[in-house]
């Protein structure tokens, strides 16, 4: 939790519009932001404020209307569909509200798929998702099927597939959903040890208690950063309740 | 909460006499945090030997009012602007911070929400840090101590947010600024202690 390398997510003075004339829609105006490994950044801000869509950004998902993202140094803005897809795949892993799980194959298949678009061969890249469906505590359940599986089941399969294979740069648009708060919880002790491990992590979230577990929380405002906040020590005071 | 600042934010919006604030700051405080006369004159008396404010001329009545000097408003600046932290703080101070930053002249409330939110959020941090890393089964109990503060530290940033929020479609009517939005933010502290 000492990240000092190069950032893996450089967004730099980046602006997004929507639409054009009177109807306008400014949904970031001038953000910047770099996430360095071993750094969990959340962002927050109410409804509309442009958190999804600086994730949307930041995953190439979305291009912006003004500024520049890079990931691991790479300019995204530079790249053809091609390679862009590849970036996405190669070093970027997502964590939708919405799990976006395939119902028509089992946990296994939709954690191997990326890897299988990739290239990967077919028995190397179910090897793969099952280590990685094990790290989330999902071994033996492999070869269910999303129905067959909780909520918070799903969500782990959903994790593990945002964490197979070398991605370096994990994204999370409000991860624990509608998960109870102790599975929510599990969500994001996986995505903290992950980003401790080396990965730079992105979370989206609207709830302060989540936004708790990153080293840094930005507060996002009608497309602006209005604030960013860094921890400071000095906790095992407040613990003590001992008087300043 | 100091009745100090309090009653320096009070002689913010001009000059008052004993009874005058003690009937104002009861009226800020929704009758939350009833004060007698006595302190009112102690804590005045206090402030003139600090230099935060000075007696006028005694009025037709025989009343003595004071005013707020130059120090007592940088000291009220002060005030407003430090994040209180958790540590030595009387359960509604913030809340009655607020009311009064609302109802005080030339206090940029937003800030006041938004340094404080950035201090709230740095102790949400911290308490996260420290479940994190007690994840032994022993370490229950310890984990639900620190449970309790990570949902105190959430429910006062959602009440900030709320706040924010609340602070954009707010207008102050012209003239006076209005004291029925402190009124109300400690008319339902009343009601939920009842």
């Amino acid at each position: 939790m000492n990240p000092t390398t190069d950032p893996v997510l450089d967004v730099r003075d980046v602006h997004r519009t929507h639409g054009a004339g009177a109807a306008t829609v400014h949904a970031l105006r001038g953000v910047s932001l770099t996430v360095r490994p071993g750094e969990l950044v959340a962002v927050m801000g109410p409804s509309g404020s442009g958190k999804s869509t600086l994730l949307a950004l930041a995953g190439g998902l979305d291009s912006p209307t003004a500024g520049e993202i890079r990931v691991e140094g790479q300019s995204l803005g530079e790249l053809d569909r091609r390679r862009l897809a590849q970036v996405r795949r190669r070093r970027i892993g997502y964590i939708f509200q919405d799990l976006n799980l395939l119902g028509s194959l089992t946990a296994a298949e939709n954690v191997a798929l990326p890897l299988e678009l990739d290239g990967v061969g077919v028995r190397a890249a179910r090897r793969q998702a099952l280590a990685a469906l094990d790290e989330v505590a999902m071994g033996g359940l492999g070869d269910r099927f999303p129905d067959q599986l909780s909520g918070g089941q799903q969500q782990r399969v959903a994790i593990a597939r945002a964490l197979v294979g070398e991605r370096r740069l994990v994204l999370a648009d409000e991860p624990t959903g509608a998960l109870d708060s102790q599975t929510g919880e599990a969500v994001l002790h996986l995505l903290r040890t992950r980003v401790d491990a080396g990965a730079a992590g992105v979370l989206v979230t609207h709830e302060a208690r989540h936004a708790g577990w990153a080293d840094r929380v930005v507060f996002l405002r009608d497309g602006v950063l209005v604030d960013s906040t860094a921890p400071l020590p000095g906790v095992e005071q407040l613990l003590t309740g001992s008087p300043r | 909460m100091s009745i100090r600042h309090g009653l320096l934010a009070l002689l913010e919006r001009g000059q008052m006499y004993g009874y005058q604030l003690r009937a104002a700051f009861e009226e800020s405080t929704g009758s939350t945090w009833p004060l007698n006369i006595g302190q009112v004159y102690t804590t005045l008396s206090r402030l003139e030997r600090d230099g935060l404010v000075r007696p006028l001329p005694e009025g037709e009545g025989g009343q003595r009012p004071y005013e707020i000097t130059d120090a007592g408003r940088a000291d009220l600046a002060l005030w407003f602007a430090t994040p209180i932290s958790r540590t030595d703080r009387p359960r509604d101070e913030l809340a009655i911070k607020l009311a009064l930053a609302l109802t005080t002249p030339g206090v940029d409330v937003r800030s006041v929400v938004q340094g404080q939110r950035t201090a709230t959020m740095r102790t949400l941090q911290e308490l996260t840090r420290l479940k994190f890393a007690s994840d032994r089964p022993e370490d229950l109990p310890w984990r639900l101590v620190l449970d309790s503060m990570v949902f105190q530290a959430e429910a006062e940033i959602r009440w900030l947010d709320h706040c924010e929020t609340s602070l954009v479609r707010y207008s102050p009517p012209p003239g006076r600024p209005a004291p029925t939005a402190a009124e109300a933010v400690d008319r339902s502290d009343q009601e939920v202690r009842r």
